[in-house]
């Protein structure tokens, strides 16, 4: 049920805009007070259809309200029962068992009270896990381009605080807005069953509560959409600035982030300050209306019982139970205020469960089986920004176990082309064959199952280096790591960390040297196994020696497997059996090394240029 | 949690004028039920029209007092809870900016974020809410019992037995709360940094197909979370009912032994009544403080993580020496050992070298030989673990930080770009560089040509950590960034090595220009690219295995004419 209802919703709504604060931390931002959530109700009811999967746990919180209401109820009248009927005529007899009875009360309250509680916060707690869940999981789907231009530290801060601070408003205000509408129902009740004429007079005052409460709810929603974002523009902030303290330190930026720091700490705190003035400004308000309304009501009952159209009992009663509908009303109003925050935060959960998902795999992919390794492109357009090609018209067709090298200058398109491969980004025109099969109608899972990629930033996690290389095969045994390792020459610098490949790498991964990150990527590639191998600048920081060790293993590993090598040292790449160099997203030649030297072009160019410096110095 | 207190103290105003509203607030609503009562009393039941109408006036202008007592301490408890807030981040980021390497690792970068906000929010939220009530529970409450114990004495007893167990449990549940929600906190952080990974790994996680992997894993911490806030919360539902238990049977003891005294003619019946009507507020007053005290039982699992940040003694001090700038750039290691953590195999054993200024010395090793460790030492991104370094003849450990770092450009081995333009990023390295000078730094970097292509040119926004730009274009930026600073030190590590061997031979031909009076630092794996330094120092194991030019080591050294064989040998045999 519930997927189908995401499923919808997806093909529905367009990509939108993650509300006004993009571009950066400390930047851009400005016009908080125009921020508005366009559709509160909407955000509500969605919040609450995630509440409603645990409909009998709510269910059964009502009616445990419903009870404890009542026996809130029962205990006092028992106490004026007691002095009216045992302490009043001094008549002791059955007085001890009536006080039991009453302590039964007690004791029946304070448990309901308790399971109350206690089921209330198990839903909640339900309820925020699966937020957190959802959320998570919808990023994994996300297009790669979705993570490309948003702070890491705002998708962290509404995973952790907006989905914390819908938790603790859902944990109270559930309760309290059952226990409100019980009282209040109640009550109306009650002062209808008096006089029907007052009652209508005690509600005059009723729209004035929903208008107030409504005009400040809105301002305090916003702001707190406002407080939200700001947290997560701070909390971005302070992410990029941990993660990038070297170059900080390196050149003494300290105190210019300190001020971008303040600068959105202040921004956060302004915003803040009106966002808690205005939820806390609703109590006092309701107080102002009640009294307005008792005041009202005492006019309209003195000027009816001067008329004769009432009882003056009647009305000193009315009066009291005008005063204890004030009381609900009032809670009523201070959580549908709370609320409005929990409504903030949702929305920012929201905008990212609604973001457009990579696409699915089509109805009928396929999964690859007996995979033998053939890669073609054919006319192949691509763009990261709309107009501006990276790719134009690129063809070539890769045999089965061909090393195919990728050559050209800085930022020609090469690590697109392996992006492209791995289904990263769509291509916007043209088409990739895998085995004569179109990569878009391959399930996704079975593609990249076939593919190894050491990419040119190296990213390790801060687990064991031994789960790290495990990263690449899941299953693989201890012994399968460890040759991955030596293949990829990293094992004698692992055995020699503190724990070897117990060794937890620190959550940057700094304690290791980059050359040694990237012999740690390539044997997490070597385990995976692939059919197709893409290596991507894959030593770029290893020094030559050791390069060679590996290129020699991997020679033996490029048996029977197709390659793709992205290298600047052109001597890495001279035994490829096919080299595309790459000029401005175009092949402008291709061929082996041989050829390619005797056609004295471009890769000429690039080779000579290479070793005549290095024979110019060499000789010098 | 005390220590922290202090910095509420540049708002103490707030502080001070939020209880003084609250007393006005709770004057006129104890003043309203008496009105009330005189409006049904005097109006209604003498029928008397004009004084209800009167008192239904001073109702409502009592009534907007109370608001302006309300609104005016909720005002005040905000500003002061929320500028406490925003001090104790700003300090809290201060402290974190200052931190060396060593002290990150400690805490680790997600839970560093968690600190300075989640912690923070927790603390900032506690302050607010004890400044509402602050007033009111304790007025209620000790004017309850001022006013219980007035009406009957012996009665009052009965509170010897129940306030002591109320403090009893009030104890239990702040001592066992604590580390449950130390763990809640904990638990954040983890969760925090499995979505971190998740998001920096993003393309790997993809790259590998390990949707699954990662989903499970971050279930698992986020099972992790919710049993934690559970098991903590889980005490406050224990603990409301029951302090609702004590006192209700309290007022069962009023009521038994109010009925004996009555009996006995010792009390009279409205005093009965009216006790019973002080116990309730005593009750509610109670439940309030029982709240806050189980809220400051939470935060000071908060507070103690804060304090941990603020009381970490930063490792890499700085010499306020007010010292003059380093103008010469001659550098010498003396026995300089290193190893990151004292019980690990030291990574540098025993290095000594001079550099003169402006001379342009060559950094060659194996991976993880210490070339990169080597150099970090200068600008004392770590610290020598014994030995010393010399910069102009002073001991570096006694320049000042900020004056060591200005004379100092480096580029880093990973390439970290901030979100922001071009340009913004490349003023990085010198805040009033002119546009001219920045378009002729990245000429010579050979970033000029690629930046005019983009979409802005030097003003395109590019995404955090520069996703969007290649990895060779991302080290052109950094090495612009590090010219522009004029440095009298300038450290290259590794700096070209995703980028094409033209570009590279262009942009060392272009840093000539400025190397001339800058002590240089070149770290390669290409031997092409250190062939024409001053000098090369050759690493190997942490330990310095040769050093002179180029010529001398290929004459002497067998480790570097195997580099050179091995690079260069076969195609110079080739070529030649």
């Amino acid at each position: 049920m519930r997927n189908e209802g995401k499923k919808e919703e997806r093909r529905v709504l367009t990509p939108m805009p993650m509300g006004p604060f993009r571009g950066g931390p400390g930047r851009g931002f400005g016009s908080f007070e125009q921020v508005k959530i366009k559709d509160p109700w909407g955000t509500l009811k969605r919040l609450w259809r995630y509440l409603g999967k645990y409909k009998w746990a709510l269910i059964f919180v009502f009616i445990l309200t419903l009870i404890s209401s009542i026996l809130g109820i029962v205990g006092p009248y028992m106490i004026g029962k007691a002095i009216d009927n045992y302490i009043i005529p001094n008549k002791y007899d059955g007085f001890f068992n009536f006080l039991t009875l009453l302590g039964g009360v007690y004791i029946l309250g304070s448990l309901f009270a308790w399971l109350q509680g206690y089921v209330m916060l198990k839903t909640t707690q339900k309820t925020v896990f699966l937020l957190r869940k959802d959320l998570f999981q919808k990023l994994q789907f996300l297009p790669l381009r979705f993570f490309d231009t948003r702070p890491h530290g705002d998708i962290m801060s509404r995973i952790m605080n907006d989905i914390d601070n819908i938790g603790m408003v859902l944990g109270n205000s559930v309760i309290q807005v059952f226990s409100g509408l019980i009282l209040l129902i109640g009550i109306i009740i009650m002062m209808l069953r008096i006089s029907i004429p007052m009652s209508i007079i005690s509600l005059i005052t009723v729209p004035l509560t929903v208008y107030s409460t409504s005009f400040i709810a809105r301002r305090t929603r916003n702001y707190f959409y406002a407080n939200q974002s700001l947290l997560g523009n701070l909390n971005g902030l302070i992410e990029e600035d941990i993660s990038g303290i070297k170059v900080i330190k390196i050149f003494g930026r300290e105190d210019k982030e300190i001020e971008r720091f303040d600068e959105i700490n202040r921004e956060l705190t302004k915003v803040g300050i009106k966002a808690q003035i205005f939820s806390g400004v609703v109590g006092p308000t309701m107080n102002l209306i009640n009294n307005i309304s008792f005041a009202i009501i005492a006019g309209a009952g003195g000027y009816f019982a001067y008329r004769n159209l009432i009882s003056i009992g009647s009305i000193a009663v009315f009066i009291n139970y005008s005063r204890q509908f004030s009381r609900p009303l009032n809670e009523l109003a201070n959580q549908y205020n709370m609320i409005q925050s929990a409504i903030a935060s949702a929305e920012r959960i929201f905008e990212i469960l609604n973001e457009e998902e990579e696409k699915e795999d089509e109805k009928n992919a396929i999964e690859l089986k007996n995979v033998k390794g053939e890669v073609e492109f054919k006319n192949v357009w691509f763009s990261y920004e709309k107009g501006v090609p990276v790719l134009k018209n690129i063809n070539f067709h890769v045999k089965p176990g061909q090393v195919i090298a990728l050559v050209g200058p800085t930022g020609a398109g090469k690590t697109t082309i392996a992006s492209l491969i791995a289904r990263f980004y769509d291509v916007d025109e043209g088409s990739i064959l895998i085995d004569g099969v179109d990569i878009r109608k391959i399930k996704r899972k079975s593609l990249r199952s076939i593919l190894g990629i050491v990419l040119q930033d190296t990213y390790l996690f801060s687990i064991s280096v031994k789960d790290n290389i495990k990263y690449g095969k899941l299953s693989a045994k201890d012994e399968e790591v460890e040759t991955a390792a030596r293949l990829a020459h990293a094992e004698s610098f692992i055995l020699n960390l503190p724990n070897g490949y117990d060794t937890i790498l620190s959550e940057d991964g700094g304690d290791l040297s980059q050359g040694q990150r990237q012999l740690l990527a390539i044997a997490r590639a070597i385990l995976a196994n692939p059919k197709i191998l893409i290596l991507d600048e894959a030593t770029s920081n290893v020094d030559t020696r050791t390069e060679k060790y590996i290129q020699s293993a991997m020679l033996n590993l490029m048996k029977g497997r197709t390659s793709f090598i992205i290298a600047h040292r052109l001597s890495t790449i001279k035994n490829a059996d096919l080299i595309l160099v790459i000029n401005n997203g175009e092949i402008v030649e291709r061929g082996k090394h041989e050829e390619l030297l005797s056609k004295k072009g471009f890769y000429y160019n690039l080779y000579m240029s290479q070793f005549s410096e290095d024979l110019e110095m060499a000789g010098s | 949690m005390r220590k922290l207190l202090v910095y509420l103290k540049p708002y103490w105003i707030y502080v001070i004028l939020a209880p003084l509203f609250m007393i006005i607030e709770v004057i006129c609503d104890l003043y309203q039920p008496t009105l009330l009562a005189r409006v049904v009393d005097e109006g209604v039941l003498k029928n008397n029209l004009p004084f209800i109408l009167k008192t239904g006036l001073l109702m409502i202008f009592i009534a907007l007092i109370g608001m302006i007592g309300g609104v005016g301490c909720t005002i005040f408890s905000s500003y002061a809870g929320q500028n406490f807030g925003k001090d104790l981040r700003l300090t809290l980021f201060k402290k974190v900016q200052s931190f060396s390497f060593k002290n990150i690792d400690k805490f680790h970068t997600s839970s560093l974020i968690t600190r300075i906000t989640n912690d923070v929010n927790q603390l900032q939220n506690l302050v607010m809410m004890s400044l509402r009530i602050v007033v009111r529970a304790p007025l209620l409450f000790i004017g309850g019992i001022i006013m219980a114990i007035s009406i009957n004495r012996s009665l009052s007893l009965i509170f010897l037995f129940s306030i002591p167990i109320l403090i009893l449990i009030f104890i239990i549940i702040m001592k066992k709360s604590f580390p449950l929600f130390s763990e809640v906190q904990k638990r954040i952080d983890e969760v925090n940094r499995v979505v971190r990974e998740n998001l920096v790994g993003v393309r790997l996680v993809r790259a590998f197909m390990r949707i699954d992997h990662e989903i499970e894993r971050f279930n698992s911490v986020n099972s992790l979370l919710m049993n934690a806030v559970i098991k903590a919360i889980i005490l406050i539902i224990y603990a409301m009912p029951i302090f609702m238990l004590i006192m209700n049977f309290s007022i069962l003891g009023v009521l038994w032994f109010g009925g004996l005294l009555v009996k006995s003619g010792n009390m009279k019946v409205g005093e009965v009544m009216a006790y019973i009507n002080y116990m309730f507020q005593i009750l509610f007053s109670l439940m309030m403080i029982g709240n806050i005290l189980v809220f400051i039982s939470r935060t000071s699992a908060s507070s103690v993580r804060i304090r941990e940040v603020l009381d970490e003694k930063v490792d890499i001090l700085s010499v306020e020496t007010g010292d003059k700038p380093i103008l010469k750039g001659e550098v010498v290691f003396e026995r300089v050992y290193f190893s990151y953590e004292d019980k690990n195999k030291p990574i540098l054993k025993d290095i000594n070298f001079s550099v003169g200024p402006g001379e342009i010395i060559g950094i060659l090793g194996t991976t993880g030989s210490g070339k990169s460790t080597l150099v970090n030492l200068i600008p004392r991104l770590y610290d020598v673990s014994s030995g010393r370094i010399l910069i102009d003849g002073r001991d570096i450990r006694n320049i000042d930080l900020k004056t060591l770092r200005s004379a100092i450009s480096m580029v880093p081995q990973d390439t970290i770009l901030f979100s922001g333009t071009v340009k913004e990023n490349i003023r990085w390295g010198r805040e009033d560089a002119t546009d001219e000078e920045i378009i002729n730094a990245c000429k010579i970097a050979q970033a000029h040509n690629f930046i005019i292509t983009l979409p802005n040119g030097y003003d395109t926004v590019i995404g955090q950590r520069g996703v969007n730009l290649s990895g060779g274009q991302k080290q052109r930026i950094a090495i612009a960034r590090a010219i522009i600073r004029n440095p009298v030190i300038l450290i290259l590590d590794d700096a070209t090595s995703a980028v094409d061997f033209v570009t590279e031979q262009k942009i060392l031909k272009g840093l000539k220009e400025i190397m001339k009076n800058c002590t240089t630092f070149i770290i390669a794996q290409r031997i092409g690219t250190v062939m024409s330094t001053d000098r090369i120092i050759l690493l190997e194991k942490g330990e310095i295995v040769g050093i002179g030019t180029h010529e001398e080591l290929l004459e002497k050294n067998p480790i570097y004419q195997e580099i050179y064989r091995t690079q260069l040998g076969e195609e110079v045999l080739k070529n030649a």
